[in-house]
């Protein structure tokens, strides 16, 4: 290896920690005398994930996930707050510090077609993150490809190809070969499997947990789809308009909502079974998320929801052990029944 | 109201000119409808549901090739001329699409858009086109409809904009409303508004509806009856409650198991179908779905396999019924 | 070990390269405005490289007594007013033509292509002065710009040509960054900056290869308004000056006597239009085949 070897911190160093995330953006101005409007997209966001461990978001559009992805991959600069790997802040290394920093973190994108370069053949696509090192000699640069295409499934002969030559199943195991060649230790995966049918969904999914016991990958799983993140984390965030409102494990997010919202989303997954009558769902009102609102953000769709909630936001505390939730009403919400989960 | 079928489907085959060479989309679909019953298509990408769903607008390319019968109160649809086709579209038979902002046109205000198919369709006056349009996307519960009548599609939210597609699709009381994926593109939560708001005016207004989705959940929630598409043939079909009862085919069983599902610990390995999807163009001879069928035999590949009644109206398109069933694949 | 692979991976590192290609010829010869295009313009080529070796008859050479002579065994077309054979003139004139429209692109597409692609990469500031000084150059057409040069330094070829260059980098910068920002918007490019590539690197590995077509099929249109324009100098007396024949040129000598023999001004025109349609076609063409939905058959 060419490569000086990964950074090695003093063990109980996170992997990754977020402190006090915020990312505001200003909207085109609708008029030359106003002020232009901005929208916060992530609001004071923290969380840390420990190696090996497996953090996953979920949330609707519109409630920052994407834009923390796109902070933890140093894509862009926070309004405020920190974003550090390794227990070095990522927003105050120089360029080329940052790039080589870069081999600890990868990105697997969700569209599997807009995300490979049309026009490279898949060794290309593949090498880029090394290549984006520096220099490589080319011979061990098809070895490496070979040795990361083996892994996800595919074929030394894909090499040459070209992305339009695969499934939409393939591609995204070539994106996930591309995110490995550089032996990351976390991989920023933003919805990964939610644009590929559902029997290819499981293969993926399913290489997605090899490559983490294999390697002991941590992963940050961006999903809409609960099911997905409970397959593969160790700890799942719910967000909701760019704050997290209820952070835990898996069963206790699940069996013990803290927050209505959570609560609402598991409500809201229809069941494949049958007897599946409908379940009506009370209409609930969209709030834009440039109105700043004082209060609870959640407020206006919430069927707890009272002037207290309305008047003072709920900072996110503990509900039990590292159960964090974001609610007045938190303690309530734990005690109602289970939403049903679904039989099998 | 009468026993005769609103819409009647018999033996449907779409032949796709595609770059592949002709592929046949679809065989052999049949089915029939009552007025105000649901009928859920579910299968993955290229199993031909949305193929059957155009055939059924008549919005095929010109150079597809449609055989059997589609008859709608008994007037055959299959070699309609396309001029008297545009008079039952809107009309008669309605579509919701998948991607709301693709489909409302970015340069008109939402009123005229829903207005439009009032005015073609049944020559009422501007205003009174107008007012209609209010009254309906009033009733698919748009906020301030008669406010954000001039409003651009731009403006409203993706939950909104489905809304107002809604809207377009019921302006002139059709009696079939196909919805193709009404709510992939839509959060979870506004997914079930959307699902509530098609059912409740499907209910209401006496349509029969055809919900085509990938979405195992929102089919068992949402139809009376369903057909399982794979490779352009129906490989199951029958009241919904009954199918999920009893799997019988081993591509529903398999797209059941495939699914991630809450309260899965970590770690826990999903049950995959093995392969990909076939290509309409190169589809295997035989069942469609031996290629990656688990208890495929030599007889399979045959021929196409009949479909086989394991049930009161639930039919399987699979030779193997008695090992497939017998292995279980219910959602109990 | 690795040996064998690298030489089976060489092996098949070759045939995919070669596969697009023999496809694309063969989806060209199929194509019926890309091959009328490159039959027309492979004529105007032909032509000027004909003139380098043969011509009928000297160009320059002027024969007063057989002036304005109707076409005829010794003279195809006829001879202008000088007594000159109109096809040698054709011939040469092809020449400064085809010269006149390589370099003058060639200066819009390199200049151009590097500032949109700046613009593109850069944003904010960079941006902006670099829209804002093509939009002020846009400002002046090719033949008030050429006016001004010729005012400076003279009139002749090589001030027609830099006047015609000059006058392409705007379109071409606007193309360019056009274009190269829809690419940036791109999830490809999002996931090279996750990688860890900068913005050059990008810029030449992204966006230049998927922007590759647009830009050729738009130096297709440029050359034929360059030759136009090249027409439109020489009309004027600003560009090829004589005893130097160019298209544009002979329809300057045309019009004085266009009531006497209109023929005279057909025939430049005639080679004009020739070569303008054949390169409108075979850029239309490229675009068709190299437009990646159309070449890929999915």
């Amino acid at each position: 290896m060419t490569a000086p070897d990964h950074a090695s911190p003093a063990p109980g160093t996170p992997l990754l920690e977020v402190t006090d995330l915020a990312q505001r953006y200003t909207l085109p101005r609708e008029s030359l005398f106003k002020p232009a409007a901005q929208v916060h997209a992530l609001n004071g966001v923290t969380a840390r994930v420990m190696p090996g461990k497996s953090l996953g978001v979920v949330g609707e559009s519109g409630s920052g996930k994407s834009t923390l992805a796109r902070l933890v991959m140093a894509l862009e600069r926070p309004t405020s707050g920190t974003v550090s790997l390794l227990g070095r802040d990522l927003n105050r290394m120089p360029p080329d510090e940052l790039r080589r920093a870069r081999r600890d973190f990868q990105m697997v994108f969700q569209d599997p077609y807009g995300s490979l370069d049309p026009r490279q053949t898949i060794v290309r696509v593949v090498a880029e993150p090394l290549t984006a090192l520096g220099r490589i000699d080319r011979g061990s640069l098809r070895e490496r490809v070979a040795v990361v295409l083996r892994q996800v499934g595919l074929r030394d002969a894909d090499m040459d190809k070209f992305p339009h030559e695969f499934s939409g199943g393939q591609r995204q195991r070539i994106a996930i070969a591309r995110a490995l060649i550089t032996q990351p230790k976390l991989i920023v995966a933003d919805e990964p499997v939610s644009a590929l049918d559902v029997s290819v969904q499981a293969q993926v999914l399913n290489l997605m947990q090899d490559l983490q016991e294999e390697f002991g990958l941590s992963y940050i799983l961006i999903s809409h789809d609960l099911a997905v993140v409970d397959l593969l984390c160790d700890e799942i965030a719910v967000m909701y308009l760019g704050r997290i409102v209820e952070q835990g494990r898996p069963d206790d997010l699940f069996a013990h909502s803290a927050h209505p919202y959570t609560r609402a989303l598991l409500d809201a997954v229809p069941r494949a079974r049958a007897g599946g009558i409908r379940r009506r769902r009370g209409a609930q009102a969209i709030v834009s998320r440039a109105t700043a609102t004082t209060g609870c953000p959640y407020a206006p769709r919430c069927p707890l929801a009272d002037r207290h909630c309305r008047e003072t936001a709920p900072a996110l505390r503990s509900v039990g052990g590292a159960h964090l939730a974001a609610c007045h009403h938190a303690e309530a919400v734990m005690a109602l029944p289970p939403v049903i989960a679904e039989a099998g | 109201m009468s026993d005769a079928p609103l819409i009647e489907v018999k033996d449907l085959g779409v032949r796709l000119n595609t770059s592949r060479g002709p592929a046949q989309a679809v065989r052999g679909v049949s089915f029939a409808l009552r007025r105000g019953e649901t009928l859920g298509l579910v299968g993955e990408s290229g199993c031909g549901k949305s193929v059957t769903a155009l055939a059924l607008m008549g919005l095929l390319p010109e150079s597809a090739v449609v055989s059997g019968s589609i008859r709608l109160d008994g007037a055959e649809l299959v070699g309609l001329p396309d001029a008297a086709y545009c008079k039952l579209r809107g009309n008669r038979i309605s579509m919701i699409f998948q991607e709301p902002m693709t489909a409302l046109n970015p340069m008109h205000t939402i009123g005229h858009q829903v207005a439009e198919p009032l005015r073609r369709h049944t020559g009422i006056s501007a205003a009174e086109a107008q007012q209609e349009a209010i009254a309906l996307l009033d009733r698919v519960g748009l906020p301030d409809a008669a406010k954000r009548i001039d409003a651009y599609p731009h403006q409203f939210s993706g939950g909104q904009r489905q809304r107002i597609t809604i809207a377009m699709a019921l302006a002139c009381q059709p009696d079939v409303l196909i919805a193709d994926e009404p709510t992939t593109a839509l959060d979870v939560t506004i997914q079930g508004q959307i699902l509530d708001l098609i059912a409740s005016l499907v209910e209401e207004r006496g349509m029969s509806m055809i919900l085509i989705s990938h979405d195992l959940g929102v089919i068992a929630e949402n139809v009376d009856r369903m057909m399982v598409m794979y490779g352009g043939t129906v490989v199951e079909s029958g009241a919904t409650d009954a199918v999920f009862r009893r799997m019988g085919h081993p591509y529903t069983q398999g797209l059941f198991r495939a699914r991630p599902r809450l309260g899965a610990r970590k770690g826990t390995r999903l049950k995959t179908i093995a392969g990909t999807v076939p290509e309409l163009a190169d589809l295997p001879a035989g069942c469609t779905f031996a290629d990656r069928c688990a208890i495929v035999e030599a007889r399979c590949r045959a021929a196409l396999p009949a479909v086989v009644d394991v049930g009161a109206a639930h039919g399987v398109r699979c030779i193997r019924t008695d090992v497939s069933m017998a292995a279980g694949g219910s959602s109990a | 070990m690795s040996a064998p692979l690298t030489a089976s991976a060489a092996t098949a590192a070759i045939a995919p390269g070669a596969m697009p290609a023999t496809g694309f010829w063969r989806r060209a010869l199929r194509h019926r405005s890309f091959v009328l295009g490159a039959v027309l313009s492979l004529s105007v080529l032909g032509a000027a490289l004909l003139s380098l070796v043969w011509t009928p008859w000297s160009a320059t050479d002027i024969d007063i007594a057989s002036k304005l002579r109707p076409p005829s065994a010794a003279h195809w077309l006829g001879t202008d007013v000088l007594g000159r054979d109109i096809v040698s003139l054709l011939l040469v004139g092809a020449r400064s033509t085809i010269l006149v429209g390589v370099i003058a692109v060639g200066i819009g597409l390199s200049f151009g292509v590097c500032l949109g692609l700046v613009a593109a990469a850069r944003k904010g500031w960079t941006e902006e002065l670099i829209m804002r000084m093509s939009d002020f150059t846009f400002a002046f057409p090719a033949v008030l710009s050429a006016i001004m040069l010729a005012a400076v330094a003279g009139p002749g070829m090589v001030t027609s040509i830099t006047a015609i260059g000059i006058f392409q980098i705007p379109t071409f910068v606007r193309v360019t960054r056009g274009s190269a920002n829809a690419i940036w918007a791109r999830e490809f490019v999002l996931a090279a900056r996750a990688a860890g590539k900068g913005s050059f690197r990008i810029t030449i590995e992204h966006v230049l290869p998927n922007i590759l077509s647009i830009l050729i099929v738009q130096a297709t249109i440029q050359f034929a308004l360059a030759i136009l324009a090249e027409a439109a100098l020489s009309y004027l007396g600003l560009g090829t000056q004589p005893p130097q024949p160019s298209w544009g040129r002979m329809l300057n000598d045309a019009q004085t006597l266009l009531f006497q023999s209109p023929m005279l001004a057909v025939y430049p025109g005639a080679a004009i239009a020739i070569a303008v349609l054949g390169l409108n076609l075979l850029g239309d063409g490229l675009r068709d085949l190299l437009d990646p939905r159309l070449a890929r058959e999915r």
